[in-house]
């Protein structure tokens, strides 16, 4: 890549940080230069979102229609997978698997729950209501 | 304390890399150089494992393996700690800090809070230098940020111990010793950081890695479309050009910056073929540029043919040509 072919398209990297890329010179030599975002790069970015928008929104409907508990929810808005939840929360990967299911989560203690609702930023209440705006 | 000097660098590992030894008295230290001492460059496509039911697929080698091997080849003592308990992941940290001492860190970007929203994804394995503590403020230097920034304890304790795969576990490590380096360790770090690269993209014997790994994920591209359906696809291939290009790859998949070593390598070793072979990278990279355009293409929407996805998997079977030719007349040629 050139010095000059370097793209300076607008991208969530605005207002954080321009990143090094190597470009080479006019001479033909190796140098930095700092790119503030490609359009190929910030259209993937804006498309994963889309996706994690679009699970999101699946899951708030399974939770409403009961059937997920609003565990299954969470995860998604965390962006969240089973290892992650996991690692946070200290449960085995198989039981968080029972805890989405509406059944089981309902006779989940309050101890078990108020950890959940720490991993997920959100009171006790919220979680167990499954309120959210 | 000493002042610091802050190095913005493509990618995070060899920013701490080069930062924390130019500390140590490597001044001759750079980017490229770092990289391609601690044969970074690489291709894996991480078989039994899915990101967001795509493909996982890295084109550096492992990490930590970069400030590792660069090290080694450089002598450099390296100290490690990882931690069960957070209060003595923070005391070492704290001992570190109050011994004047710089420090690199893995941590986990979810709840990095100086990055933006958009690139907080639970990804554990990200770099930075902690060289100093004011009060409750972790004095830190990112090396993909242009400036450096800081850290309160707790958001320190958090990014530490964040979890999932990979999970940091306050991972800290530094040169601990660094002997005599001279201009002949410097050149034969050079020659083994190329020899290893070398063996790595040319021969391990896996499908997945190295020269076969692209040949191997081009094959599955070709397959994606019928399988998951176009905008599915269309999503994986959005996720290996983000792997491939987004924060600190140096664009083209690290291939520019190899390139960019080869350069410099031809300058030390006084060898001009080196520059030959780094042209070939620097062809190898722009074609990932422009397979990345391919794919934007069809993640866009404009595009969405199967003759579209094939064309990506042409152009990584292209890209398979050209850097297998360029590490095997790197293997050839006489280095000293």
């Amino acid at each position: 890549m050139k010095k000059k072919e370097l793209p300076q398209d607008k991208s969530a990297l605005k207002n954080f940080t321009r990143e090094v890329c190597y470009v080479k010179n006019d001479a033909g030599n190796y140098e930095t230069g700092l790119s503030q975002g490609w359009e190929v790069k910030s259209v993937a970015l804006d498309k994963a979102w889309e996706e994690i928008e679009r699970r999101t929104e699946e899951a708030k409907q399974d939770v409403l229609a009961g059937k997920e508990s609003p565990i299954s929810y969470f995860i998604e808005l965390k962006l969240m997978d089973l290892s992650v939840v996991a690692g946070y929360t200290g449960f085995r990967r198989w039981q968080i698997k029972r805890h989405k299911k509406v059944r089981v989560f309902k006779k989940l203690s309050d101890k078990k729950l108020q950890i959940y609702a720490d991993v997920f930023e959100v009171s006790l209440d919220d979680l167990k209501n499954f309120n959210i705006e | 304390m000493n002042e610091f000097k802050h190095i913005q660098t493509a990618h995070c590992e060899n920013g701490v890399t080069v930062n924390l030894l130019q500390q140590k008295g490597c001044d001759f230290l750079n980017e490229p150089l770092a990289f391609g001492m601690g044969s970074g460059l690489f291709y894996i496509h991480i078989p039994f494992m899915k990101v967001n039911g795509g493909p996982a697929i890295s084109f550096r080698s492992m990490p930590g393996s970069i400030f590792n091997r660069t090290c080694k080849v450089l002598n450099v003592k390296v100290e490690r700690k990882k931690f069960k308990s957070r209060i003595i992941a923070k005391q070492y940290l704290d001992n570190c800090l109050n011994n004047n001492l710089s420090v690199g860190c893995q941590v986990g970007v979810f709840h990095l809070m100086y990055f933006p929203k958009e690139y907080r994804f639970h990804f554990n394995a990200h770099n930075l230098i902690v060289f100093g503590r004011e009060n409750d403020t972790y004095l830190v230097s990112d090396p993909v940020m242009e400036t450096t920034t800081s850290l309160t304890t707790r958001e320190m304790e958090r990014v530490r111990f964040a979890q999932g795969a990979l999970a940091p576990k306050g991972h800290i490590y530094y040169p601990a010793s660094v002997g005599n380096i001279d201009d002949a360790l410097i050149r034969s770090a050079i020659i083994k950081g190329i020899k290893r690269n070398v063996r790595d993209m040319l021969y391990i014997p896996a499908r997945v890695t190295g020269i076969r790994g692209i040949n191997h994920t081009a094959k599955k591209i070709r397959k994606w479309r019928e399988q998951v359906g176009p905008r599915k696809a269309g999503l994986f291939l959005g996720q290996i050009v983000r792997m491939q290009e987004e924060i600190g790859t140096g664009g083209g998949g690290f291939r520019f910056l190899y390139a960019a070593f080869l350069e410099q390598a031809s300058e030390r070793l006084h060898n001009d073929q080196l520059i030959g072979i780094s042209e070939q990278f620097t062809k190898a990279g722009d074609l990932w540029r422009d397979s990345a355009l391919q794919m934007a293409g069809i993640y866009k929407g404009r595009i969405t043919e199967q003759k579209d996805f094939d064309e990506c998997a042409d152009i990584m079977n292209e890209i398979a040509v050209v850097e297998k030719k360029a590490f095997k007349e790197l293997e050839k040629i006489k280095l000293q």
